[in-house]
This record gives structure tokens, C-alpha cells and sequence, in this order.
């Protein structure tokens, strides 16, 4: 016996049965309460198609919302919990909504957003409250899934009779198969329906066929939904290695897999279709084959005094299942006319169907018939309903399947694939049904029975003029709750067709879109959570920067140093304090993680030229400049170095943010615009380590360290630090006379070490990122990201002096496009603050607070000896509004500093410190 | 999920490519004014064949163009795109 609690009741289950079964087993017959009029529910059905029997599963991190009672096989401690209701299941204060569901019509929220928005504003705070599904955990899932590549000749969804069939087919064709059924056991629908097969009992001959299929190296996989098949037949199987909300056994709570299969056969099935009557919703109206299921599978008799209504003859079985478990048949409601059911034994009214459930949340007490013209009531406890059966065809129409109509089984059946996708079994050839629409009163009268929709809703829809069923779906909301309207699309097109007067074929389709039942967040995530969520990139020296305990900054997936804090300083005092070291001695800074690129051969110099829009060709060996690129568009979008080395050999340095974006654009411009020239094209990213070494000391010690003069201002030289050989290239990203040293990573450290010692002993300290910033907005150099935004050309960034007049390069053609001319588009200027304040990063520049922004603030710094807050800036038409003064206003940060426009270049702007 | 036959790799899931552009976006090197800012701005969306510039970024690196029906998806071929003698 197995024990689990059902809103805080203990209760208990016998093996295999769903949590749906135990509780029809206990009496207990109201379940939920409806997400929309919170009216009374109880169980439809007996599968994954259930849309009224939700609970949540499970607590703590673990809690699973949503869960279909009727595909939740029942374990020792389970706690299982209703939803949207308060205070109680049976007592739900929400429920008095039912009285004023005149005020939740088809398309309510559309009307409430059309209307005045403080409306909206007010109604959300209650529908919020009122209209929902179970809330989702708050706490971390402590549970791992696992996801899992496969490959298969033969996939079968589905382990029916006609699923195992087709498989065992495969297998002895020597094929390689999978096989998944989204139930716990093989064949259940000859647990449903006991018959023999090939001489033995259905349920040993359905064991006996996937032991074959095992043996042949196949793989049976149950308790596994296919919840989608995409192209060139790629499937997702989701696997539940134990139940929700349960404790995995295992390292894993989920499998999914990914699976190609050369074929995939659909044995899905169908699905049974409710009838449409007033008060179908009520706890005790139920699908006829789920009866029969909780019968003859689970030993449960769901009521004792029983109207089964049907279309079609497959309810028959049901009435004969129930009579065998001593059940009452009040009456067979077929809407068929005579003969059909005559021959049954059981009391059979033809032309007849109901049109009235009568009882409230303790279950059904009667039902109202039509029968041929005239109404009759029928006391009964349950409602056995089936009105035909509806191919489950989800998986054939996401891939492209087309579908044709089957008159006789009023049911979409699949046709013409795209895909090599067949569908085998009842999926196939549903049996033959009848339908005739929705009876009684149609604001009681449920389609779609999650969302709340009712024939009249669909009534209003179509009135105001929703004909098309996709935007009558998105109107009404049908189908669009967690079933995915399973039960409810058909009934909504027979609706539709009969109001305009066509056929069901007519009246169009919704898209199927995957995942054919819910798939939980963490098994589309796998183990990529928390730390792995992303890879983590550590340059070279990330060990010895750790050992420093530094304040860490994430670039893109790098960790780099923002700042080394000593003692107590905090972020911007350690930022500060570094940057004066730069100023007034010397400083060290890791730039490792900068895009590098060996660029070589007899035409690497014609490939520059048209990546750079600077010239290139002019550079003599050993001499190396500031360049930057522009896309096809003409608009700047990275920048660095390009140093000459060799006759044809080159080294190009871009930014780190933008470095995998440069590789493939340095690739595609190599290999498909200048596919004929001699060039070879090498990221080096990783492979050189970087370290920039900048102050007015910074050539004494590279003199000290290498035992050489030090390379004058953007020249390069090849020589060695603590007998690793270097790269040593003077350039300076701070303003100060700078250097940076390129070499082997695997020698990081030892370079590091060496260079770091000789700057202590000049008064300096390394850096990290924050000083490196205070430097470069005060001198004004750009960064690629907020200052190199992809969106100004080189002349608004004020780079225009050292475009490349000769052309060639890239964007060269479509910078002569007029809007180029306009005067007023955005252009890079510097501003600082007037009166004081600290100019706010991503401030709009305005003339007054409450006007058009004209620009905004790009980064935001200090002069770093004397203080004063600057900043860089994009403004409209800047270049000619030197001397103006505006408001840097941040809504946000509900900051206003008022500051002067000037020129970028804060700091030395005739350069004159890069000299020694 | 696409299997795209690599040129060099063959058959490969689409996760490991990456689609960069469809082919009449290229700007050709000496592209007059016009010629480029239609290629850029102007350029047609057509249903059903094109072709396109797709990366086996994460698997060769390579490049190649593909022709395809974007309506149902069908490869009618790929063509390596570079160099045609790696150096």
C-alpha cells in the first residue's frame, strides 16, 4: 500500500495507479477549480489530454505545478496540492467570480487594453489573484536532469499494439530502434481493453514483443514522451526517470534526449472527444474510455449509477465494463438513429444526447436529455461520454504533414508527409463517429475546459467578427492553456463550421507547435545551470591575478581584475588609487584577453587595407598605428593596432568584446570577398598573453627588463623578459607612455613576475579594469561597446583625419549615402560637470529636464589628479556645439548635472607625454 | 533541426553551424554607392529558394553556400565557399 496526502488528507494507493485513480478510489470527485470562473472540477480523463485534474506535486524547490493528476502515477509520500482555490478546495471564496462571469467575456483583456489604463491597472490586481494555474517554486530545483544524444534507423512513438508491431517489424529488419511510450506500461490500451494477441494475453504478448526488441539491441524506453519532431526527422524525447515532485533515485530526476532517426512511425493514437452540453465541466462528467480505464486498468468504478452518451459504438465497451463491475447503466444515449445500440442489452434512447448535467462540486446528480425532439431527465452519479475520436497528429504536423479529412470519423487523419513520418494504427484510422454540436445552454456549455471557454464565448467572438480559427484562438484563448486544447479544437471548428455554414475542412486549423505535453525547464536545460549556465573564459594569469584577491569584473565570459583593492578601499578608491600610480609612476595591467591576429603572406598588406580604414601600406617594418573598422555599412564597429613586423607579416589587436565577432568577420572577408589573395589569417588570441605597462617610468623599466633602449612611441621591437622572447610594442591606451608586451602564454607568470617586481620598485602597482578606464576617458580614447557603439561613422567619432582617402576599404561605398551628411546625427564629444556632481553613465543630454534627449552620456570618469567629473558622450551635431551647456539627466538614477560640451580629450591632447 | 551536409565534415547537425546571411546581401568589394546600399537595405525576402551564406562554426570553420527552399526547408545543394587551394 502505498501512502501519499492529497491537500494535507492521508490517503492511500494500490500499485500503479495514478493519483486521478487513487482519488476516484477514495470518492473524492472535485479536484480543482477552474482558472478562469474557478468553477468546481474533477477528472475528464485518463491521460496526458486532462485539462481540469492539476495539482501541484511535490514541495520545497522540488514543488511541480500544473501536474495532470491522471499522468502522476501515485508514490510512497507524496503530497500532492490543489490549485486556484482559497481558502479551500470546497469552500473557494474565488468561485463567487462564477456570479460575475458576465465580466470576463471572450477577449476581455483586449477590450480592457483598448480602454482607459488606469482600468486595466485596476482590474489586473485582482485577475492576477483570481485567474491562474498553480504558482511556480521559488526555491532552486535541487534536482539534475540529464539530456542524451541518439541515433536510430527506426524510431516508433508510441507502444500500442500497432507501435510494437511496427518496431518489432524494424528489428527483425535488422534496424536499429527506439521505441517510447508515455505511459508507465506497454500497451496500455489492452489494459483498458484485455484481448488476446497472437495466442497470449495482451499484456504478456506486449512484454514478450519489447524483451525481442531488447535483445535485438533495440531500446524501449517508457514513461517517455516524444514532444517534438523537427526537421530532417530530429525528435526531443522527454524522459521521467521518477515521478514529479518525487526524490530521483539516481543522479537524475529527467532524461532528454535528442534523437535523429532516418524513420519515424507514429502509433499515437487518438484521443476521445467530450460532448458539448451545459454543466459538461461538473466533477463526474467523464471521457467513456477513461471510465472504462479506471475500470478495468486501476479497479476503480468511478460512480455507481451511470449515463453513458455517445456518437459512436466504442462506448458500448464502456456500458458492458461498468454493468461487469456491478455498476447501475441508467441509460445509453446514442445520437444515432435506430438500429445503432439496439442489439447492445443495455436501455438504448436513439436520436438522443444530453443537453443539462445537473449537480454542483460533489459530482453530477442528473442529466437532461434530448431525445428525438423531447427532454427527459435521468438521476445518475456519473456521465460516461464519448463523442468520437480524434487523432493524436501533433508530432506528423510539426513536421510538415499534411492532413486530410475523415468523413466517417468526422476526424483530421494524417496525409502527405514531407519527412519520411508515417502514422500506423488507430492514429490512422480512428474509428467511425458522428457529431452534432453543443446542446443546452451555451454560457454553461465548456469547450475548452482549462482557459474557460464556453460556446457563447465563441458565439461572441464570431458575432464581432473573428472568422479566421487562428484569431479566434488568440480572442477567445482556446486552446492556448496547458493541454494545448487536446479535448477542446475540435468541438471549437465544428462551432465554427456550423455558425458559417461549412464543413469542418473549411473551417481551418491551428498550428500544432512543440512540446506535445509540458517538458520541464530544467530538462531543456540540462546540467548548463548555475555556474555552468555559461562557459567561464580565465585568461592566462588567472591564478596569480586570484592570488591578489582582486574585485573581479565578467567581460563578455572573461574574468579579468576590475580593481586590487588594499586594506579596506573599496572599488572606486582602489580604481583611483591605480590610476595615479599610472599617472605619476608606473603601473601593470593584464591585456590578455585583447583579439590578436597574425595576419601574413605576399598580399596580407591589400587584406588590411580593406578590413582598416585607416592606411596600412604606408607602415614601415617595426612601426605599427591606431586603426579601426568599419562594416558593408560604413559605420565603425571595433578598433586596435596593427603593427608591422615582418615585410608580410602582420599583428592586428582588436577589443576583447568584439573578438570573436572580428574572427568571423576577418574569416568571412578572407574567405568569400577576398577569396584570390595570398593571406593567411590567424586568431592568436589565447596564444599570446598580454601585459600593458604604462606611466612615465614605463620606458626606464622596459630599458631595466629588457637591457635595451625601449622601443620610441608606436614603433615594435623583438626582444626578452626573464629569458622569454617578447613582443615589446609602445602604445599607450592611458595617456601616459605606455607599453605592451605580447608573448607565449604557457610564460605568463614569469613574464608577469618580472615586470611586476621592477614596478614596485619605480613606485607603481598594477591595475585592473577601473583604473584602465579613468585613464582612457580622460585622455578620450574610445571603447568598442558604449563609445564604439556600431552606430556613428569614423567622422562622428572624430577619427575622420585618419580615414584612408585612397578608399578600398570596406564601407567605403556606402558612406556616401546622404543621411551620412545630415549635421545633426549623433557625434562623439567629451562633457564636464559645470557645478559639480558626478556626471551619471547612460544620462540622456538634454537643454531642459522634460525635453527631447539629444544625445547621451557614453562613459563616465574623472580627472583623475584633479577631480572633476567628465564624461564621453554621443550628441546630436556635436562637433559644432563645443562651449554649449546642457543637462545630463538620469530618470532612472534620479540624477541632473549640468555640464559643457568640449572637446573629448581631457587629458595631454597634444600627446606630448608619449615622448620620453 | 536542419542536417546540413558540411563539405567537409558531411552530415551535421544545424546546432553546430551558425547562418550568417543570405547571398544577394554580400557587398562585392567594388560595389558602387547604389549598388551597395540596395544590397544592405533593399534587398528581396523571397519565399521559398535561396541561398545563403552559412559557417560550420562549430565544427570545421568553414564556409559555405547553401542552397534551400525556406518554405519546406529541403537542401537542394552546398558549395564550399574560400580559397579554392588552401594555402
Amino acid at each position: 500500500m502505498i501512502r501519499f496526502t492529497f491537500d494535507g488528507r492521508a490517503l492511500t494507493a494500490k500499485p500503479g495507479q495514478t493519483l486521478a485513480a487513487a482519488l476516484l478510489d477514495h470518492g473524492i470527485k472535485l479536484v480543482g477549480r477552474s482558472f478562469k470562473y474557478h468553477r468546481p472540477r474533477g477528472i475528464l480523463s485518463a491521460g496526458v489530454e486532462e485539462p481540469n485534474a492539476l495539482v501541484t506535486v511535490g514541495t520545497g524547490g522540488r514543488a511541480e505545478p500544473n501536474t495532470r493528476a491522471t499522468d502522476l502515477y501515485v508514490y510512497d509520500g507524496m503530497v500532492a496540492t490543489s490549485q486556484n482555490r482559497w481558502p479551500s478546495l470546497s469552500s473557494d471564496l474565488g468561485s463567487a467570480l462564477q456570479l460575475v462571469a458576465k465580466a470576463l467575456p471572450a477577449g476581455f483583456y483586449y477590450k480592457t487594453f483598448f480602454g482607459p489604463p488606469k482600468l486595466w491597472l485596476f482590474y489586473e490586481k485582482f485577475i492576477r489573484r483570481a485567474a491562474g494555474l498553480g504558482p511556480a517554486p521559488v526555491e532552486a530545483d535541487p534536482d539534475r536532469y540529464a539530456q542524451r544524444a541518439a541515433f536510430c534507423d527506426v524510431l516508433v512513438v508510441g507502444a500500442g499494439p500497432a507501435g510494437l508491431i511496427a518496431a518489432r517489424d524494424a528489428a527483425r529488419a535488422g534496424k536499429r530502434v527506439i521505441l517510447v511510450e508515455q505511459d508507465a506500461e506497454l500497451a496500455p490500451s489492452l489494459l483498458r481493453d484485455p484481448q488476446e494477441i497472437e495466442g497470449q494475453p495482451g499484456s504478456v504478448w506486449a512484454a514478450s514483443v519489447a524483451a525481442e526488441l531488447r535483445a535485438k539491441g533495440g531500446r524501449v524506453l517508457t514513461r517517455t514522451s516524444a514532444s517534438g519532431l523537427w526537421d530532417d526527422n530530429f525528435i526531443c524525447l522527454s524522459e521521467k526517470l521518477v515521478e514529479p515532485g518525487q526524490v530521483p533515485q539516481g543522479a537524475f530526476t529527467q532524461r532528454y534526449w535528442h534523437v535523429r532517426a532516418d524513420e519515424v512511425v507514429l502509433a499515437t493514437g487518438t484521443l476521445e472527444r467530450p460532448l458539448t452540453f451545459a454543466n459538461n465541466d461538473r466533477p463526474g462528467v467523464m471521457l467513456s474510455q477513461a471510465v472504462r480505464t479506471y475500470v478495468s486498468r486501476f479497479g476503480v468504478v468511478p460512480g455507481q449509477r451511470v449515463v453513458v452518451a455517445t456518437s459512436n459504438d466504442d462506448a458500448y465497451l464502456t456500458a458492458t465494463a461498468l454493468r461487469q463491475a456491478g455498476a447501475e447503466v441508467v441509460a445509453v444515449l446514442d445520437s444515432r438513429p435506430s438500429p445503432a445500440g439496439q442489439d447492445s442489452g443495455f436501455a438504448v434512447l436513439n436520436c438522443a444526447a444530453p443537453v443539462s448535467a445537473a449537480g454542483g462540486k460533489r459530482g453530477v446528480t442528473g442529466v437532461t436529455a434530448l431525445i428525438d425532439g423531447a427532454e427527459r431527465s435521468f438521476a445518475c452519479d456519473l456521465i460516461a461520454m464519448s463523442g468520437g475520436f480524434t487523432p493524436v497528429v501533433h508530432l506528423h504536423m510539426q513536421a510538415g504533414g499534411k492532413l486530410d479529412w475523415d468523413d466517417a470519423a468526422q476526424a483530421f487523419v494524417p496525409g502527405a508527409t514531407r519527412q519520411n513520418v508515417r502514422t500506423v494504427g488507430s492514429a490512422a484510422a480512428p474509428a467511425p463517429a458522428e457529431t452534432f454540436g453543443a446542446l443546452g445552454p451555451a454560457k454553461q456549455a465548456f469547450v475548452d475546459f482549462q482557459n474557460d471557454v464556453t460556446v457563447a464565448d465563441l458565439d461572441l467572438a464570431w458575432r464581432e467578427g473573428y472568422r479566421s480559427v487562428e484569431h479566434l484562438k488568440r480572442y477567445t484563448t482556446l486552446g492556448m492553456a496547458t493541454d494545448q486544447g487536446k479535448t477542446s479544437n475540435m468541438a471549437a471548428l465544428d462551432r465554427i463550421a456550423r455558425r458559417e455554414g461549412m464543413e469542418v475542412p473549411q473551417a481551418g486549423l491551428t498550428t500544432f507547435r512543440p512540446p506535445y505535453t509540458p517538458v520541464s525547464m530544467g530538462a531543456l536545460v540540462g546540467l548548463a545551470t548555475g555556474e555552468h549556465a555559461q562557459p567561464t573564459r580565465r585568461p592566462a594569469l588567472y591564478d596569480l591575478h586570484a592570488a591578489k584577491h582582486p574585485i573581479w569584473l565578467n567581460a563578455g565570459y572573461w574574468k579579468r581584475p576590475r580593481a586590487y583593492p588594499v586594506g579596506s578601499e573599496t572599488l572606486a578608491e582602489a580604481g583611483l588609487r591605480e590610476a595615479r600610480s599610472v599617472r605619476q609612476a608606473v603601473g601593470l595591467c593584464d591585456v590578455s584577453t585583447l583579439a590578436k591576429f597574425e595576419v601574413q603572406g605576399p598580399d596580407a598588406v591589400q587584406f588590411l587595407e580593406r578590413v582598416c580604414q585607416t592606411t596600412v601600406g604606408k607602415l614601415a617594418v617595426g612601426r605599427g598605428r591606431y586603426t579601426f573598422m568599419a562594416r558593408e555599412d560604413g559605420l565603425v564597429f571595433d578598433d586596435g593596432t596593427v603593427w608591422r613586423l615582418e615585410d608580410n607579416r602582420y599583428l592586428l589587436t582588436s577589443s576583447t568584446g568584439g573578438a570573436s565577432r572580428m574572427a568571423t568577420w576577418l574569416s568571412y572577408v578572407r574567405n568569400y570577398l577576398c577569396a584570390d589573395l595570398k593571406v593567411s589569417v590567424v586568431c592568436v588570441q589565447e596564444h599570446y598573453a598580454a601585459i600593458a605597462v604604462a606611466g612615465p617610468q614605463s620606458s626606464a623599466v622596459m630599458a631595466e627588463l629588457t637591457g635595451a633602449e625601449a622601443p620610441r612611441h608606436m614603433s615594435v621591437s623583438e626582444t626578452g623578459i626573464a629569458g622569454v622572447p617578447v613582443l615589446l610594442m609602445a602604445a599607450s591606451f592611458s595617456g601616459e607612455r605606455a607599453f605592451e608586451v605580447h608573448f607565449d602564454a604557457r610564460h605568463a607568470e614569469a613574464v608577469w613576475r618580472a615586470i611586476e617586481d621592477k614596478v614596485l620598485q619605480a613606485g607603481g602597482a598594477p591595475y585592473g579594469i577601473e583604473a584602465m578606464e579613468l585613464l582612457r576617458i580622460e585622455k578620450g580614447h574610445l571603447v568598442v561597446g558604449p563609445d564604439i557603439d556600431g552606430r556613428l561613422t569614423a567622422d562622428e567619432l572624430g577619427l575622420g583625419k585618419m580615414v584612408n582617402k585612397a578608399g578600398g576599404w570596406i564601407g567605403a561605398a556606402t558612406l556616401h549615402r546622404p543621411d551620412f551628411a545630415d549635421s545633426m546625427r549623433k557625434q562623439l564629444v567629451g562633457i564636464e560637470a559645470v557645478n559639480g556632481g558626478s556626471i551619471p553613465e547612460g544620462a540622456m543630454l538634454v537643454r531642459r529636464v522634460g525635453e527631447q534627449a539629444e544625445g547621451h552620456v557614453t562613459a563616465s570618469g574623472l580627472r583623475i589628479m584633479e577631480g572633476g567629473s567628465i564624461a564621453l558622450a554621443h550628441l546630436m551635431g556635436g562637433h559644432m556645439r563645443h562651449g554649449e551647456e546642457l543637462y545630463a539627466h538620469s530618470p532612472t538614477r534620479k540624477q541632473t548635472v549640468k555640464v559643457r560640451v568640449g572637446s573629448p580629450h581631457f587629458y595631454d591632447p597634444s600627446g606630448e607625454r608619449y615622448r620620453d | 533541426m536542419l542536417l546540413i551536409p558540411c563539405p567537409h565534415c558531411g552530415d551535421r547537425a544545424q546546432a553546430e553551424f551558425a547562418y550568417e546571411r543570405t547571398a544577394d546581401s554580400v557587398v562585392p568589394l567594388d560595389a558602387a554607392p547604389d549598388q551597395a546600399v540596395a544590397a544592405l537595405f533593399t534587398r528581396t525576402n523571397p519565399r521559398g529558394i535561396d541561398e545563403e551564406i552559412w559557417r560550420h562554426t562549430y565544427g570545421c570553420g568553414s564556409w559555405m553556400l547553401i542552397r534551400r527552399d525556406r518554405v519546406s526547408h529541403a537542401i537542394e545543394w552546398v558549395k564550399p565557399i574560400g580559397p579554392a587551394v588552401l594555402p
